[in-house]
């Protein structure tokens, strides 16, 4: 198992240094090397986590009702929202909520992709659709944005150093006041986890943002919390799935390794 | 495959079989009766799980590709819809990603057991030598597979690994055109990878036959690296060595599993998860982490030619260290002297992985890593070249044992084995 712990070595090594950049960071007000995200808990970490269901279906909600205004989240679909280790909403409501959002119409009968005033045809989406992107294409999410591209957060969870964790860090870490001596960036946020500590995306949450319908209050850190779960569930929906199958597999090796083992012993009784 | 067979066809239709093509005969004396040392430790089960990590990778990667788009506008999105949409789809590209790194660390041990316990001298040169091949070819396809999901670093990765062609003078930028299809990394670089990907495993396949061939000529090499002298010293194959096999390949793939089912992305890199985007270079550009100490090497040469030349030329000295050992006792075990050198050197390559994870400008106590790579790399081919050579001819081994059934039965080792 030797080259097991180099590449173990390299993990700890990794985070070591990490540690080292952060603490650098703290102390020299220019070197603007992002903070090392907060720690906080959630309920998908460890070998038996799962997605808390109140928190992905409230995390859809500010999904839907903020973050979707600029990101687009393509790799997900309306018929994901009902699928087991997901929101498990029930059918009607994930066909409900597809409905609710318009996609590009395919041609109509006399072969027009656009309406009379020019605008392409729209049509509520279905449960097969995937969730539409706020700008037809980079160029227009650009101009949208002062320059900036709204990454798309299908993917956001795993496509971060630091995961889940870096996400949350960099939804509540706005509002605090810069160090002296450093210069926020016209246009731009202040946000140390951000790498740069300048970021183009203005502070997306508020307290009470959204209304959750089942009364947890809507605090900044409540509503980033339950997003950020829907975004991990939309970086892994098989991710429950995945740990159970898991549990088994090992289950079941564990037991034939028991048996080789027996079965070894006895072969190699006399032999040695 | 080689010796006097001990196949004894029993029916007619065996024995009609044996006339013709003598499949079952090749059979049952390559892993049934096959005389095998019988003080073979852990660190030979590896072969084995060897094979099993090669059967895994076709066996997935073939139903990857059923499902998998080689074009650069999809394949990011086809990985995708396999992770999503694909029944079981994510376990088989778990199972597939994390497969490589484990087919490398399995690898790793092997090759790190042969250097330990001499097992690249004669009469062995060629086993070693067909396995450097096989590494070489490990090391293409993973890096071809590594493209694939047409991530950040699988395209950056490639821009930087086919690019250190174009420091060969006067031809190189020639054949990084050559090798790209096109002026840069893009859809026919992809296309011609994701071919190559699904040749080389196949060619990796014949290898291992050959690699297994020339085994079976001289037979095992073992930890006390004297030669069999008896019936004895040996214990049939099956059942002594496959339950062994087996047990330990168990252990293996306990460990394989809990990669794939609680830690799929502890061997990946967050940037594979976005796009490939030709105009957006990742801060730091890494590559998986089993080519991570060559990378160190390269890194650690200011001068690119030089760079790819050190870099080359360390796993090209791997070919000739049947010759550059002088020792006359090929076992680590019995060689105080360069069983120190040894262990330094598994902490030289270590090190040299630890230096090509970091990026360039990094320090560790204040020293610049580049310095520490630069080290490392001296002492990998002082190892080889310097070590190797001399220490072989100055030290005083141990004291061989006997027969290999007196050290493990010991003196009164009369009793044949069943």
């Amino acid at each position: 198992m030797r080259l097991n712990k180099t590449s173990l070595g390299f993990a700890l090594g990794l985070a070591a240094s990490a540690a080292l950049v952060t603490t650098a960071s703290a102390q020299e007000t220019m070197n603007t090397t992002r903070l090392h995200p907060k720690d906080v808990s959630f309920s998908f970490e460890g070998p038996f986590g799962t997605y808390d269901r109140g928190a992905l279906q409230r995390g859809f909600q500010v999904y839907k009702e903020v973050c979707a205004a600029c990101h687009g989240a393509q790799h997900l679909a309306f018929h994901n929202l009902a699928e087991p280790g997901g929101p498990e909403f029930t059918e009607a409501q994930a066909r409900a909520l597809a409905a609710s959002v318009k996609v590009p119409a395919g041609p109509d009968d006399k072969g027009n992709i656009t309406d009379e005033n020019g605008q392409p045809l729209m049509r509520p989406a279905t449960l097969a659709d995937h969730f539409p992107s706020p700008f037809p294409n980079e160029e227009a999410a650009r101009a949208n944005n002062g320059g900036a591209l709204p990454p798309d957060l299908s993917l956001i969870v795993k496509a971060r150093e630091g995961g889940a964790e870096y996400v949350y860090s960099i939804l509540t870490g706005f509002h605090m006041t810069p160090p002296k001596g450093f210069k926020v960036v016209d246009g731009k946020y202040y946000n140390p986890y951000f790498e740069g500590w300048n970021i183009s995306m203005p502070p997306p949450l508020s307290n009470n943002s959204v209304t959750y319908s089942d009364g947890t209050k809507a605090t900044i850190e409540q509503e980033a919390h339950d997003v950020t779960t829907f975004l991990a569930w939309a970086s892994e929906p098989k991710m429950e799935e995945r740990k159970r199958a898991g549990f088994g597999v090992l289950l079941f090796l564990i037991v034939l390794a028991g048996v080789f083992f027996a079965a070894y012993r006895k072969v190699w009784k006399d032999a040695h | 495959m080689s010796g006097p067979s001990t196949y004894n066809p029993q029916s007619g239709f065996e024995k009609w079989i044996d006339t013709r093509l003598p499949l079952p005969r090749l059979l049952h004396d390559t892993v049934h009766t096959f005389p095998t040392p019988r003080n073979l430790n852990i660190w030979y089960t590896f072969g084995g799980i060897l094979a099993f990590c090669l059967g895994v990778q076709i066996v997935t990667g073939i139903v990857l590709a059923m499902h998998y788009v080689a074009n650069a506008n999809l394949a990011f999105d086809s990985v995708e819809s396999i992770m999503r949409d694909v029944n079981y789809g994510w376990m088989i590209r778990y199972v597939h990603a994390n497969g490589a790194s484990m087919f490398f660390l399995a690898v790793y041990i092997h090759m790190f057991r042969g250097l330990y316990y001499g097992s690249y001298k004669a009469p062995r040169e060629l086993i070693w030598i067909i396995g450097v091949l096989i590494y070489l070819l490990m090391m293409a396809t993973a890096f071809f597979g590594y493209v694939l999901p047409w991530g950040q670093m699988s395209f950056w990765g490639a821009t930087v690994i086919t690019n250190l062609f174009s420091a060969i003078p006067v031809v190189g930028g020639h054949i990084a055109t050559w090798l790209w299809g096109d002026f840069a990394v893009g859809d026919a670089t992809l296309n011609r990878f994701f071919s190559l990907h699904y040749l080389l495993p196949f060619i990796i396949a014949g290898v291992v036959v050959l690699h297994i061939w020339a085994l079976h000529v001289p037979g095992n090499n073992n930890p006390l690296g004297i030669d069999v002298k008896s019936p004895q010293d040996t214990v049939p194959f099956h059942p002594y060595y496959t339950v062994k096999d087996a047990f330990y390949l168990i252990l293996f793939v306990i460990l394989f599993a809990v990669f794939v089912f609680y830690a799929p992305n502890f061997f990946g890199n967050p940037d594979n998860y976005q796009q490939a985007n030709p105009l957006v270079t990742p801060p730091d550009i890494v590559p998986e982490w089993y080519l991570l100490p060559f990378y160190a090497m390269l890194r650690s040469i200011p001068n690119k030619l030089m760079g790819v030349i050190v870099m080359g030329g360390a796993i090209v000295t791997l070919v000739f260290i049947p010759w550059l050992d002088t020792s006359r006792v090929r076992s680590c075990r019995f060689r105080p002297l360069m069983k120190q050198f040894f262990w330094a050197f598994l902490v030289a390559c270590v090190i040299l992985g630890y230096c090509g994870s970091q990026s360039v400008d990094a320090t560790i106590v204040g020293i610049p890593l580049v310095w520490v790579a630069r080290i490392c790399s001296l002492y990998y081919y002082a190892f080889f070249w310097l070590i190797l050579p001399i220490v072989g001819l100055i030290e005083t081994p141990k004291k061989l044992p006997a027969s290999i059934a007196q050290s493990v039965l010991g003196d009164a080792a009369a009793t044949p084995a069943e």
